[in-house]
């Protein structure tokens, strides 16, 4: 090893690099938890809407239709985007081994990011969405938010062209695939040139590679550096990681259609879609495969680990969440549960059981690094942990049944379609139930947060219950 | 590393969104554009389109579908929702709006089923009125109180509650466009192939 290599090994230089990238990746995070906190209050408002219509009622910019879309769009544009990226940045600069370049940029993306999901998320409320699910922002705002993530990509580009890395990590892979496909896929999807069958072609063409090719990379890249950095032992195999990482780009981007299975689309574009949908089985058994044979004989550390207990937690989820994507976009299955309440159900097992439990757990990990001090509480921290793995199994478990439920009475005919609507009241409560107690997790999440900003809890290494270095 | 050059990477990144594009976007877009509209469709008038504009501001579609499945799959032929749908149905959507979620009914032929605007304006205006366990948000902004209405104009029929001092209910222009747009909408016309 020279001297180069060895210094980057170091304790001390990975504290550089942390505190070089301290700023902009806690603008990111800050941002992104307080989208958290207000997309929290939308998704109860339109889940309790949906058992108590005449609550708020009166009020345009409230009603169901207006905050469900702005609901969406501030979580997965506002809260995973934004706590995406700060993380993003920060995993850069430690897995390229340089600073992270273009800090400027990146404060000026946070800014503009900022502003394209107000001015969105507003336009959605105040009556001027563009109609299109997961596309709701008019043509402005969208703008703003591509030139937001092209500035990012330009420093993450640029950083890992600085590299002093001689190693590729995986992590590494998945940040810079993603970083060059989203900004193509959020234009051509953008533009406003389609019409009739073809735009919904496009429209879940770009909704489930927005999954595909953003929100799932994030997760995937921060799921396989914390999981062995935290257990302190490398990934179980290179090869599946390979393996993990090309069949997951071939598939993904084919699954779209099938959204539309049962629909006015080409059949054969259906089947391409299903056949698709179930060939995620392999990448996802990879790094099911990988992350498991690297955890296996760790779990104790669940216990003490707030970041693995998150991280590993999530890593479940994306299997789980997987293998039920697969078996849901199925005819048979499709048949059931097209329309229900059952789909939003698989939607938060992969963007909150899976990605957001993941940038919780990573964010555990992070902050101290680049703020040099350490979480109070550890209690909170468990109440958090509970409050939202509870929360969101209640959600999923109430929604899978009730969905289930609706799909078996709506397909039947002699059923009145106001029993299936009736018959789903029970279950929506309980979603309600459970999305508050994540609402109220997340309360406790950014309280904690807050109080690392304005360094309440001990000094960094001073805290007895604290992450392997 | 992942490759044997980093451009082969980079190669790679692209080719496979290119190609998923290809197959999903472009491949339909080039089949779909040869397929002529459906002779019994007719364009929407200025009022329905405006109607249309405030379905989609209202977020009907995030409970309402626009699309009717074939006989064999799912309760739509046997709920008489409509012939299943085909993509010349959907020629003049501009948003398209075909909808993932079915919290209401279809409403792809809802002007077929429901010819009365009477009914729309009493069901807009409280559905609960009108299905007392339905769950379908209530829309008043698209009403109006008035001491008296003006010749010809629909009047809702609405309990007194909502009317605190007398007076009628009456749809404003938003509220007259969208019952347009809904009892406009009608694919029943025979499908060429
Ligand atoms: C929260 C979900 C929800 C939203 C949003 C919603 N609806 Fe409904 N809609 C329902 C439900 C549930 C029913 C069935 C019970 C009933 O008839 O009220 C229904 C029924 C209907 C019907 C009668 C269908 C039939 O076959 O009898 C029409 C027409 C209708 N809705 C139009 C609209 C329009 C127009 C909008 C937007 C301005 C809208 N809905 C928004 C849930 C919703």
């Amino acid at each position: 090893m020279t001297s180069i290599t060895k210094e980057l090994e170091t304790v001390e230089f990975r504290e550089r690099l942390d505190a070089e990238s301290a700023i902009p990746v806690l603008v990111f995070l800050a941002s992104g938890v307080l989208w958290l906190l207000v997309g929290s209050a939308l998704g109860i408002i339109a889940s309790i809407k949906l058992h108590a219509p005449d609550w708020l009622a009166t009020i345009p910019q409230l009603t169901f239709g207006r905050v469900r879309p702005a609901h969406l769009d501030v979580v997965a544009y506002g809260w995973a985007s934004l706590a995406g990226v700060g993380c993003l940045i920060w995993l850069t600069s430690r897995l390229c081994k340089t600073p992270i370049r273009q800090r400027g940029a990146l404060i000026a993306s946070a800014a503009l990011w900022n502003l394209g999901v107000l001015y969105g998320t507003g336009a959605v409320l105040f009556g001027y969405s563009q109609g299109v699910e997961w596309l709701e922002y008019p043509l402005p705002a969208a703008a703003i938010i591509a030139v937001a993530f092209l500035l990012f990509a330009w420093s993450i580009l640029s950083t890992f062209h600085a590299r002093q890395a001689e190693h590729l990590y995986v992590s590494l892979w998945y940040v810079i695939a993603s970083v060059v496909w989203f900004p193509i896929l959020f234009v051509v999807a953008n533009l406003p040139i389609y019409s009739g069958v073809e735009h919904a072609a496009v429209n879940w063409w770009y909704g489930h590679n927005a999954l595909a090719i953003w929100f799932t990379p994030i997760g995937l890249a921060l799921a396989y550096y914390m999981i062995p950095k935290v257990i302190g032992r490398p990934i179980y195999s290179y090869y599946l990681s390979l393996l993990g990482f090309w069949s997951f780009a071939l598939f993904y981007n084919w699954n779209g259609i099938h959204h539309l299975v049962g629909g006015p689309v080409p059949t054969w574009l259906q089947t391409i879609s299903i056949i698709a949908s179930v060939l995620m089985v392999i990448p996802v058994m990879a790094v099911a495969v990988n992350h498991h044979m690297t955890t296996i004989g760790h779990f104790k550390l669940l216990r003490t680990s707030p970041t693995l207990r998150f991280t590993v937690f999530g890593a479940m989820c994306y299997t789980a969440v997987s293998f039920q994507g697969s078996a849901e976009a199925l005819r048979n299955t499709q048949e059931v549960v097209h329309f229900t309440h059952y789909t939003v159900g698989h939607a938060h097992l992969g963007v909150y059981a899976f990605l957001s439990m993941i940038l919780f757990g990573s964010m555990y990990y992070i902050i101290p690094r680049v703020t040099a001090w350490d979480w109070p509480r550890p209690g909170a921290i468990r109440l958090h942990f509970w409050l939202a793995a509870l929360g969101i199994s209640l959600y999923f478990l109430a929604l899978t049944i009730g969905g289930w439920l609706q799909g078996m009475a709506m397909n039947n005919p002699a059923e009145p379609f106001v029993n299936v609507v009736a018959g789903t009241r029970g279950w929506l409560i309980l979603r309600s139930i459970g999305g508050s107690m994540m609402g109220l997790g997340h309360l406790v999440f950014a309280f904690l947060f807050f109080e690392m900003l304005w360094r309440a809890g001990p000094r960094r290494g001073a805290s007895p219950w604290e992450d392997a270095k | 590393m992942i490759f044997i050059r980093l451009w082969m990477f980079f190669a790679g990144v692209l080719a496979v969104l290119f190609l998923g594009w290809v197959g999903l976007v472009g491949a339909p877009g080039v089949q779909l554009a040869a397929l002529p509209a459906q002779t019994g469709l007719r364009p929407y008038t200025y009022q329905q389109e405006h109607g249309r504009q405030i379905y989609i501001r209202e977020g009907c579609v995030y409970c309402h579908t626009q699309q009717t499945r074939p006989p064999g799959f799912g309760g739509d032929q046997g709920r008489r929702w409509g012939r299943p749908s085909v993509p010349g149905d959907y020629v003049f959507d501009q948003p398209h709006l075909l909808g993932t979620s079915r919290t209401g009914p279809d409403l792809l032929n809802i002007g077929a089923r429901q010819p009365s605007a009477e009914w729309h304006y009493a069901h807009l205006f409280n559905p609960r009125a009108v299905v007392p366990q339905s769950i379908m948000p209530r829309f008043p902004w698209l009403f109006e109180l008035k001491a008296a209405a003006d010749p010809g104009e629909p009047v809702v029929d609405a309990p007194a509650e909502f009317r605190p001092g007398g007076g009628v209910i009456t749809p404003t222009r938003e509220g007259v466009d969208l019952v347009e747009y809904l009892r406009g909408m009608d694919r029943t016309y025979p499908v060429k192939p």
